[in-house]
């Protein structure tokens, strides 16, 4: 009695933190409100289950608990009833399964007027690129970095001589404008991670990821690492500022590009 | 009705294995330590399991110390979590649960359940176990050696972890891996042994469907251990060739500290793909034999037959294959063409369909049974409550969308503990009462037992569901401390507080557990031959606990499937598996 009554009142409990907690999302500064909706829906399914199961679990340890003279009832299989069962349960996945996989081919989906820009991870700071007039990233690799060209691009690449480059410094975005994300790391694998914007991704060395995302609300988010990448992974912090356009360009005015890095130690 | 119970005149009669002189013991020696008996060598590989898990039980005391008082311990520096969290998951996933699950109750439980003398290679299956304590010797050596053991993390993601800026880069990693290698080898000497004994030395009768789900959980397990350990054995030796010889197998051209280092050409994504097509069958070997087990713990206690047991077996075989096309599903995020992820979203959902069947059929067992509130009983129903808990959060994870805020934060940290630690820790604990009086030869003691279920089964759950909401929040995994981040609001400071009392209880409530292993083994109620009243074969051993050879001078022959309880008719609630259909009822 008191332990069927103990296994339903952890659901009950349950429920109650999930209403009750102040800890959940924070609130979302991207377009990918659709992943939260996601999320909710899957609460809804994933709750309904849990609260269904446990609770049917102590009302027989309640009702079927041993006495004298009880004898168990003998039923090897019911087919119907199992089948029943597994075929409510594949509608339930794929109540799940299918909004998810819509948003995910939005998320795969990079918009055509999406602007690129670079984010270089290192042990253990955030760097940025953004292409210069020309609308170009040039070419990088790994063994160009030195401390005059610590992100290591090409110096020969003409293309990459305009290019506006961040190290140190907060990034800037305009809000309202979808952007394409190219994710690189020049040592091991980081996660940029802004848990506003809900979207994340690993930067794969040897590889360019990217993902996209549009800001929705200008303010400023911080940047976490989210792939472990050695001891000073928990310090490895940055700010992703949104501003309205004019705001924008006014900071895009004071950038440094690549060329104007580099020029000062060539002579 | 079901064609489970068919006569045992028509099955195949099975190959009696020749007796071979040098098997028996002669001296303490070769019966104690030297042993080739299986259930020996399963004694031995759950004392060094246990063992080697009370480490991992301590350090995980010390990371949790670390994120409640963040900075509060001199002797809990950023470079030892980083050691003490990779150290405990790698201990708790292949040294405890996945060598206690196959090695322990594997070894005691199969041969004794298909009515076998023995394993069919019992020389091999005791160097399996020999070579099972050297790896674990050398997990346990790199904690003395200069550097420290790795702090990679249990994933031991290339290139950090052979880098300079992660903890025990020098030693660590290198012992680290040849003790996976050296596991991967003892381990597939104890698999190929499990694998042909179920295969070949079922007694007469014995037929596959007739087997206790115990024996198709740990068997399945044990093929699919074969199958995914093997990848994880070449990674490490790729990765140890990286880090001794040079290679670059798992690195591209990459600066470390600032300067470039002459590596190139590698992928460290094809580390991942190994690891992970080996992590995640890893979790369903540990999955499944718990699942088996809680089935006949539940089926036992509630006096009742396994509900819809031919469903139960093909859920575990249906599982067992699906659970190798799912692996990416730890990388979602990871860079690989993202368009992977609808396939695999779809296969990881779709494992959910036999996973929920299982679920039903345990609690349709419970339905118009006769629920002995056992010990055994306590943990096969908490496990029901986390397990259902931690595989409704996979669906979370497992939906590629919905992964992306999600991967890295304590959601995932929240998510495994619960399904693929607290649940199958659950059985392992339930396994174990339920099995020491056979053991032994005595109960374990009750009020104890029941102390350390409610303490284990609440603490645990008090720990992990909020962790959930920590994930939410968006609080990443792998920090050792938070410092100030702007989103996380203070009082997150105080449910990690919260959790952590919580886990010092919990673990402290072991130590309970193992003055009971202890104290009842001298001290404990005499169990006789079958206290559970339970119908499976290693119930039904002449001499308990079973003498050397277990059956005496004839093996059992068996009669009908495993769970004849509460037969309508007869004379008893439970009727063995041994016993001939004239004295038992039809079934």
């Amino acid at each position: 009695m008191v332990i069927a009554l103990i296994f339903a009142l952890i659901v009950i409990f349950s429920i109650l933190f999930h209403f009750l907690s102040p800890w959940w999302f924070t609130p979302i500064a991207s377009n990918w409100r659709y992943i939260d909706d996601t999320i909710i829906i899957t609460f809804w399914i994933t709750g309904v289950v849990f609260t269904a199961v446990v609770l049917f679990m102590s009302y027989c340890v309640y009702r079927f608990r041993h006495q004298e003279g009880r004898q168990a009832a003998y039923e090897p299989e019911n087919r119907k009833l199992e089948w029943w069962l597994a075929i409510v349960t594949a509608f339930g996945v794929a109540a799940m399964l299918t909004p998810g996989l819509f948003v995910w081919s939005q998320f795969v989906t990079v918009p055509r007027e999406a602007t690129e820009f670079e984010v270089v991870g290192q042990q253990w700071q955030w760097s940025f690129r953004l292409p210069g007039k020309e609308g170009q990233l040039g070419t990088s690799d790994a063994r160009f970095v030195s401390p005059d060209n610590p992100l290591g691009l090409n110096p020969d690449d003409p293309s990459g001589q305009d290019n506006i480059v961040i190290i140190g410094d907060d990034l800037h975005l305009p809000v309202g404008k979808p952007v394409k994300v190219l994710l690189r790391s020049i040592d091991v694998v980081h996660d940029f991670y802004v848990p506003e914007f809900r979207a994340k991704m690993d930067l794969m060395p040897g590889l360019v990821t990217h993902f996209w995302f549009t800001p929705t609300r200008t303010g400023t988010f911080e940047i976490l690492c989210a792939g472990f990448c050695g001891i000073g992974h928990p310090q490895m912090r940055g700010n992703v500022v949104v501003d309205n356009e004019a705001d924008y360009q006014a900071w895009l005015q004071k950038q440094q590009t690549f060329a104007q890095l580099s020029a000062p130690k060539k002579q | 009705m079901t064609d489970v119970t068919v006569r045992a005149d028509d099955a195949i009669p099975a190959a009696e294995v020749e007796d071979v002189e040098l098997y028996h013991p002669k001296s303490w020696v070769t019966k104690y330590v030297y042993c080739q008996d299986a259930k020996v060598i399963a004694i031995q590989y759950s004392l060094t399991a246990m063992a080697i898990g009370l480490v991992a039980l301590v350090l995980s005391w010390l990371m949790r110390l670390q994120l409640a008082f963040p900075g509060s311990f001199s002797f809990i520096a950023p470079t030892d979590y980083y050691q003490f969290i990779t150290m405990h998951g790698m201990i708790m996933v292949i040294y405890l649960l996945t060598a206690l699950f196959l090695g322990g109750f594997g070894n005691y439980l199969i041969p004794l359940m298909v009515g076998a003398r023995d394993m069919v290679f019992p020389y091999v299956n005791m160097l399996s176990y020999w070579i099972y304590l050297l790896a674990v010797l050398v997990l346990v050596a790199s904690f003395f050696a200069p550097g420290g053991p790795t702090g990679a993390g249990w994933t031991l993601y290339p290139p950090q972890a052979i880098l300079s800026g992660t903890p025990g880069r020098d030693w660590g990693i290198i012992l680290m891996l040849a003790s996976l290698i050296l596991f991967i080898i003892g381990f597939t000497m104890g698999g190929l042994n499990y694998v042909v004994t179920v295969l070949q030395a079922r007694t007469r009768g014995m037929t596959l469907m007739r087997m206790p789900l115990t024996v198709w959980g740990i068997f399945t397990a044990t093929v699919m251990a074969l199958l995914a350990f093997p990848a994880l054995f070449a990674a490490c030796v790729m990765m140890l060739f990286d880090r001794l010889l040079g290679t670059s197998f798992f690195m591209p051209s990459v600066v470390e500290l600032g300067s470039y280092l002459q590596y190139g050409g590698g992928s460290p994504i094809l580390w991942q793909h190994l690891f992970w097509f080996f992590g995640h069958p890893e979790v369903y070997i540990v999955a499944l034999p718990a699942f088996g087990i809680v089935s006949d713990l539940i089926s036992t206690h509630a006096r009742k037959n396994i509900f819809g047991y031919r469903m139960m077996v093909w859920a575990i075989v249906a599982i067992g294959a699906l659970s190798f096309v799912v692996w990416a599903h730890h990388m979602y995020v990871s860079g690989m063409d993202p368009n992977f992820g609808f396939f695999f979203a779809t296969t990881t959902l779709i494992i959910a369909v036999p996973t929920a069947i299982k679920v039903y059929n345990w609690v349709l067992t419970l339905w118009r049974g006769d629920i002995h509130l056992t010990v055994p009983m306590l943990f096969a129903l908490g496990f029901i409550v986390t397990f259902v808990n931690g595989g409704l959060t996979g669906l979370f994870l497992g939906n590629v969308v919905v992964d992306v805020p999600l991967s890295a934060t304590m959601f995932v940290v929240a998510h495994f503990h619960m399904v693929m630690g607290v649940a199958p820790l659950l059985v392992i604990f339930g396994g174990i009462y339920h099995w020491y009086p056979k053991i032994t030869g005595r109960m374990l003691n009750d009020r104890l037992g029941k102390f350390h279920f409610w303490i284990t089964f609440l603490g645990a759950y008090a720990i992990f569901f909020p962790m959930h909401y920590l994930g939410l929040l968006g609080v990443p995994r792998r920090y050792y401390e938070l410092g100030e981040m702007a989103f996380i609001p203070p009082s997150a400071a105080t449910l990690n507080i919260f959790i952590t009392a919580a886990a010092l209880t919990v673990g402290a409530a072991q130590l309970v557990f193992f003055f009971n292993l202890a104290w009842s083994l001298f001290r404990g109620k005499l169990a006789g031959s079958n206290p559970w009243h339970a119908t499976t074969l290693e119930w039904q051993t002449p001499q308990t606990p079973p003498a050397h050879g277990n059956w005496g001078k004839e093996l059992p022959i068996v009669y009908r499937w495993a769970y004849d309880y509460s037969v309508p008719g007869a004379a008893q609630d439970f009727v063995p598996q041994n016993q001939p259909a004239a004295t038992g009822a039809a079934a």
